[in-house]
């Protein structure tokens, strides 16, 4: 078992290599960069001071110095924000998508898996309308739109909750719900599907026949089995929530990373880029590790295949 | 209702949308951008044209079969209101969702192209093809999503702009597929490698190379036929997928670009016209409903057509 756990951890390091190295070599390809702009005007023993400022005057000795200031967990300054290091960026946004992520990521199971055993069980009643109903509206509005809509109803016109920002625990609620609501759509979706595809199976049917209550039954020998692809797919979905989202960001005025993912990106920021990939693939891989050792705890058969 | 029929009433639903809508495209052509910023700057939907007659009668329009149609054009320009510049929220609306499904059904080609040769070749090719290629997937798959999208639609505006002309229309079109369905495959590759892998070794496939038939041919001829029912199900739903990614693309601002409308634009201007003093409802509640039902008909259709074609899942998603 460890010594499986300590073959991931390693195929996960492989990954991040790749991640870094080929988030680089886009990086560098795609045109234009904050250091030459055309138009500026530069003396070339300007541009070259500059280039050296920043670590880029050879692109793979910047390949390999950035590298190894991020073994460190340095990553250098950030090309577009005059007077902040990426580590400062990180430390000032990070956290707070961390929180609202997490938070996003309870809410949705909280909501998405009752919704889904609940449609499973009570198959094609009102109560599987009302399920479908939820998770249609989950998947087929951008958030933005929800978002947008959360804002005007509960800040604007009944004012319980401020309009955005960011500091104390008012300011929480709106943003989470709107990043949990795709994510708890398509779980209500999953655990209904491998509900009632382990509600037709001869455990299930064995435990019946046995007698077992009902709630028995499905909380705890159907739930531990048709909770498994809900697990699998909470690896990547808590990664991703955890390194936020620009449009929820953008909404509710949220200090958060997601922000950072876009703007490095348009502004072609090369360091603020490789640090934000860095810390989204790292969370990925430990998530994905979480998820190795829930299934294994879930499901014993499944130890032998980590 | 089964999922069988909310199939159904989806591909109805969007069918009879893309016809009218191709039967209004020359006109939408025409007017997506015509504005009035005398008489119609964000007017409420009305039943009666609201802007100045004479504005969309060019000289070609003069003859009589031409009045004719420019009659019928001109009834609904109003229905949905207008935008901040006097437009049409009708035929910006028409045209944003042809675009919008021009880009879905492109990017879900592109992913379906890639992702299939990609997984079919590392699954029958196997030992270290096999491994190298899947850890390319890997490695995408630790890439933010939007990071690469947004990277790759930078790097292909250049080139396409060059190719297809500096104000060609089109070319933003397929620069937003190529972007988007560029992020997508992964997943299709991985699914078709799992179905290649179990489908190698049944007896058929056995047979016919026994039978000396090469690799290719074994691919093209035993297995891709078999991968169909697969196929058409994810792709089905990578393309409710890419128009919302669209969508993401447009609230940044670096989706379709004015004055050309995509449902996803549309729906980001009008959560931008929203403010509390005076409401422009109509320019967020027409695109966003006109979002939120084709996004709904294509799960629609997907759930369905899993429901038909994927005989491991007995039930559908959404069944």
């Amino acid at each position: 078992m460890t010594g499986r756990l300590l073959r991931r951890l390693l195929l996960g390091i492989v990954t991040i290599a790749g991640v870094y190295t080929l988030t680089f070599v886009m990086v560098i390809s795609v045109p234009g960069n904050p250091l030459q702009q055309s138009e500026r005007n530069m003396p070339p023993e300007v541009e070259q001071a500059l280039k050296a400022r920043y670590r880029m005057d050879n692109n793979w000795i910047y390949f390999g110095q950035f590298l190894k200031g991020a073994v460190r967990l340095d990553f250098g300054p950030a090309f577009t924000y005059a007077d902040w290091t990426c580590n400062q960026i990180l430390m000032h946004s990070l956290p707070v998508s961390l929180v609202i992520g997490l938070l996003a990521i309870l809410i949705a199971v909280g909501v998405g898996v009752p919704a889904g055993v609940l449609g499973a069980v009570y198959r094609n009643s009102w109560l599987d309308g009302a399920v479908l109903g939820v998770v249609l509206l989950g998947i087929s509005l951008p958030t933005f739109v929800t978002g947008s809509v959360l804002l005007t109803v509960f800040a604007v016109y009944l004012r319980l909750l401020p309009v955005g920002g960011w500091g104390t625990l008012a300011h929480l609620p709106l943003p989470c719900v709107t990043l949990a609501l795709p994510y708890a759509a398509y779980i209500a979706r999953l655990t209904r599907m491998s509900m009632l595809d382990v509600l037709g199976s001869d455990f299930i049917r064995t435990a019946v026949a046995k007698g077992l209550p009902r709630r028995v039954v499905i909380g705890r020998h159907a739930m531990k089995v048709a909770f498994l692809p809900v697990v699998s797919f909470l690896g990547p979905a808590t990664a991703q929530a955890m390194t936020g989202s620009f449009v929820v960001e953008k909404v509710f005025g949220v200090p958060g990373l997601g922000q950072h993912f876009v703007n490095a990106a348009l502004n072609r920021d090369a360091g603020l880029i490789l640090s934000t990939v860095l810390v989204f693939s790292s969370l990925l891989v430990v998530f994905n590790l979480v998820v190795d050792l829930l299934y294994a705890w879930l499901d014993p058969r499944m130890v032998d295949a980590l | 209702m089964s999922a069988h029929r909310r199939a159904i009433a989806g591909a109805v639903f969007l069918m009879s949308l893309t016809g009218v809508g191709m039967l209004a495209l020359p006109v939408a052509m025409d007017w997506h951008n015509v504005q009035d910023l005398e008489s119609a700057v964000r007017h409420p939907p009305s039943w009666t044209p609201v802007m100045a007659p004479g504005r969309f009668l060019s000289p070609r329009d003069q003859s009589s079969h031409k009045e004719l149609v420019w009659r019928l054009a001109h009834r609904p320009v109003s229905w949905f209101g207008h935008d901040d510049l006097g437009r049409s929220l009708f035929y910006r609306l028409v045209l944003g969702f042809l675009i919008s499904l021009a880009i879905g059904i492109g990017s879900a080609a592109l992913a379906v192209g890639i992702g299939t040769s990609w997984g079919a070749v590392a699954a029958y090719a196997g030992g270290r093809t096999d491994l190298i290629l899947m850890r390319i997937v890997d490695v995408l798959y630790g890439l933010p999503y939007t990071l690469v999208a947004i990277l790759l639609e930078i790097a292909l505006s250049g080139p396409l702009t060059v190719l297809m002309g500096e104000d060609s229309k089109a070319a933003q079109i397929v620069i937003l597929f190529l972007a988007i369905g560029g992020v997508s495959w992964p997943t299709m590759a991985r699914v078709v490698r799992g179905q290649v892998l179990s489908l190698r070794h049944q007896p058929f496939v056995e047979a016919a190379r026994a039978l000396g038939a090469g690799p290719l041919h074994i691919l093209r001829r035993h297995l891709l036929p078999n991968l169909v029912g697969t196929i058409v199900v994810y792709a089905s739903l990578v393309v409710p997928q890419a128009i919302l990614q669209e969508s993401f693309l447009s609230f940044l601002g670096i989706g379709i670009q004015q004055p050309l409308p995509s449902l996803g634009r549309l729906a980001a201007d009008g959560v931008h016209a929203v403010n509390t003093f005076v409401s422009f409802w109509w320019l967020l509640v027409f695109p966003c409903g006109m979002l939120g039902l084709t996004l709904l008909a294509l799960n629609f259709i997907g759930d369905g057509l899993r429901d038909a074609l994927d005989p491991k899942s007995s039930a559908g998603l959404l069944s």
